[in-house]
């Protein structure tokens, strides 16, 4: 379980703060999908690097299966926008898929299963030997999420994965992490500024309120499990929750003014 | 633009043979300035006459231990500079308070020309190979230092927190984002590194005496051999091309995969 207690955090320089985050409170359960939306500029970045143990909060504290995070916990994959400057470029699409996994000392026998198959499940197999640079932008943040998969993580966190990618893509790649996730029983943590896309995604979704932040509210999607880009987004429910969705971010908008 | 088709395979513009109709000319108006009675032939002597020198110079035992000589403080001490460069580089650079410490302190030796300190060295070494290799790593290191500096500033902080968040070493951060990152300023500094190491061991075997072309080239200039002076000069120019020549081919092949080399762009 992810925990998020009384979250805050205030960047300092000089003499001048700016308070980021406010006081934020949630939980993620166990296998849960959770998207967190918010207004631009809502520090949802700044929350997710506070998650992911890269940044130290000013406030309150953040539990992974009731232990403290001081620093990138283990068992947790982060999935950056920036695929281009998340992948490194001196090394070919198998080493790039690999390198955790050497790092995370995994057997080398292991290690070639678990790249192969992370790059079948997204969709890659018979890149390996490609360098990053050398392929589309969606397909590098393919190759991103097969790291993230290959590492074998509890939890996954996705900081507005596909907001540098064309829309085709962007709904080919929301249908694949759908599909990751039912297979792998792995928790995602999915930030994002789209609306729609938190609620195609989500089984919850959580709002943001304009910076600095607090939670505006909290919100079941109960469209049913199996969902398609046609259907579940033409879903009379998916409208009214989009709709619900949409008036709280403009409330929190309106809210900062 | 219209291109014409020509049937020769070598055209006319192409640059390689251009460059090489430039050398055949520079060649032949040194060949024609002391024929034709515009210069002192025994300050400038024809080509053909240095070509004759040079001829003879390869047959000289001493030539070529001269010519060892500068190879070995060239090489030697382009290593060190290079060795202490990027060990220094990397842990200065990457050490936030070490860099501000150290700035102003750089900024100050930096400048400083190598041929000034020829002085100590010759203190410190006497007329040894010692005195070149000092000078050598002093000019040498500053080039290699300063490139790895802007290398290891240049790192992409998405991907250092991408190996920060898969739980990577220091050291593995080190060997697998920093120094790949900084690698192609790191060639960048030993190629300028290459031929600065030349220019001073060249300069030390002149001043000081240190074995060596150096040596010889003022050696030939007492005795006034001008040909073979400018024999000499004329191996210190090629040994230049072909040290540039290879750290640009070493420089391609190790890195493919930089966008400098690869010439492709990344959408």
């Amino acid at each position: 379980m992810l925990e998020v207690k009384g979250l805050r955090k205030v960047y300092r320089s000089g003499s001048r703060e700016v308070e980021a985050l406010r006081d934020l409170t949630f939980t993620v359960d166990n296998g849960d999908m959770v998207c967190l939306v918010g207004p631009s500029g809502c520090g949802k970045t700044t929350l997710l690097r506070c998650i992911s143990g890269l940044l130290d909060p000013t406030g309150g504290d953040v539990r992974v299966n009731g232990k403290a995070v001081d620093g990138p916990p283990p068992g947790m994959a982060v999935v950056f926008q920036e695929y281009g400057r998340s992948l490194f470029p001196w090394m070919s699409v198998r080493d790039n898929v690999e390198l955790p996994l050497k790092q995370k000392k995994v057997a080398r026998s292991r290690r070639r299963e678990l790249v192969d198959e992370a790059l079948d499940a997204v969709g890659l197999t018979g890149t390996e030997s490609a360098y990053p640079w050398q392929l589309s932008g969606g397909m590098q943040q393919r190759v991103a999420i097969a790291r993230a998969v290959a590492y074998e993580p509890q939890t996954l966190l996705m900081d507005e994965p596909f907001a540098a990618v064309d829309a085709q893509t962007r709904a080919d790649l929301e249908d694949l992490v759908r599909s990751l996730w039912k297979r792998l029983n792995v928790t995602i943590l999915f930030v994002t500024h789209d609306i729609d896309e938190s609620v195609y995604l989500g089984q919850r979704v959580v709002m943001l309120s304009s910076s600095p932040t607090v939670v505006q509210d909290e919100l079941i999607i109960d469209l049913p499990a199996e969902r398609d880009q046609l259907h579940t987004r033409a879903d009379p429910r998916f409208v009214e929750l989009r709709t619900r969705v949409y008036e709280q971010i403009q409330l929190a908008k309106k809210a900062a003014r | 633009m219209t291109s014409v088709r020509r049937g020769s395979p070598v055209r006319l513009g192409s640059p390689a043979l251009l460059g090489a109709a430039g050398l055949a000319g520079l060649l032949l108006v040194i060949e024609m300035l002391p024929r034709l009675g515009l210069v002192d032939d025994r300050y400038l002597p024809p080509t053909s006459r240095i070509a004759a020198a040079l001829a003879d110079e390869t047959g000289n035992p001493q030539f070529w231990a001269s010519l060892g000589d500068t190879l070995v403080a060239w090489a030697l001490g382009l290593a060190i500079a290079v060795g202490a460069g990027v060990l220094a580089g990397i842990v200065i650079g990457s050490i936030p308070v070490l860099r501000n410490l150290t700035a102003s302190t750089v900024e100050f030796l930096r400048p400083i020309p190598s041929v000034a300190l020829i002085p100590l060295a010759v203190l410190l070494y006497g007329t040894d190979i010692g005195s070149t290799l000092m000078l050598v790593c002093y000019a040498a290191f500053w080039q290699v230092f300063v490139q790895v500096l802007y290398g290891v500033a240049d790192v992409d902080p998405v991907a250092y927190e991408t190996a920060r968040s898969f739980r990577f070493s220091a050291w593995a951060r080190i060997r697998h984002v920093l120094w790949p990152t900084a690698l192609p300023y790191v060639f960048t500094g030993v190629r300028l590194a290459a031929s600065v190491a030349l220019v001073l061991a060249i300069t030390a075997e002149l001043v000081i005496g240190a074995p060596g072309l150096g040596k010889e080239i003022a050696v030939a200039q007492a005795s006034e051999a001008v040909p073979t002076m400018y024999a000499l000069i004329v191996v210190t120019g090629i040994l230049g091309v072909l040290i540039n020549l290879l750290a640009r081919t070493g420089e391609r092949r190790l890195l493919a995969w930089h966008q400098s080399v690869r010439g492709e762009v990344a959408t």
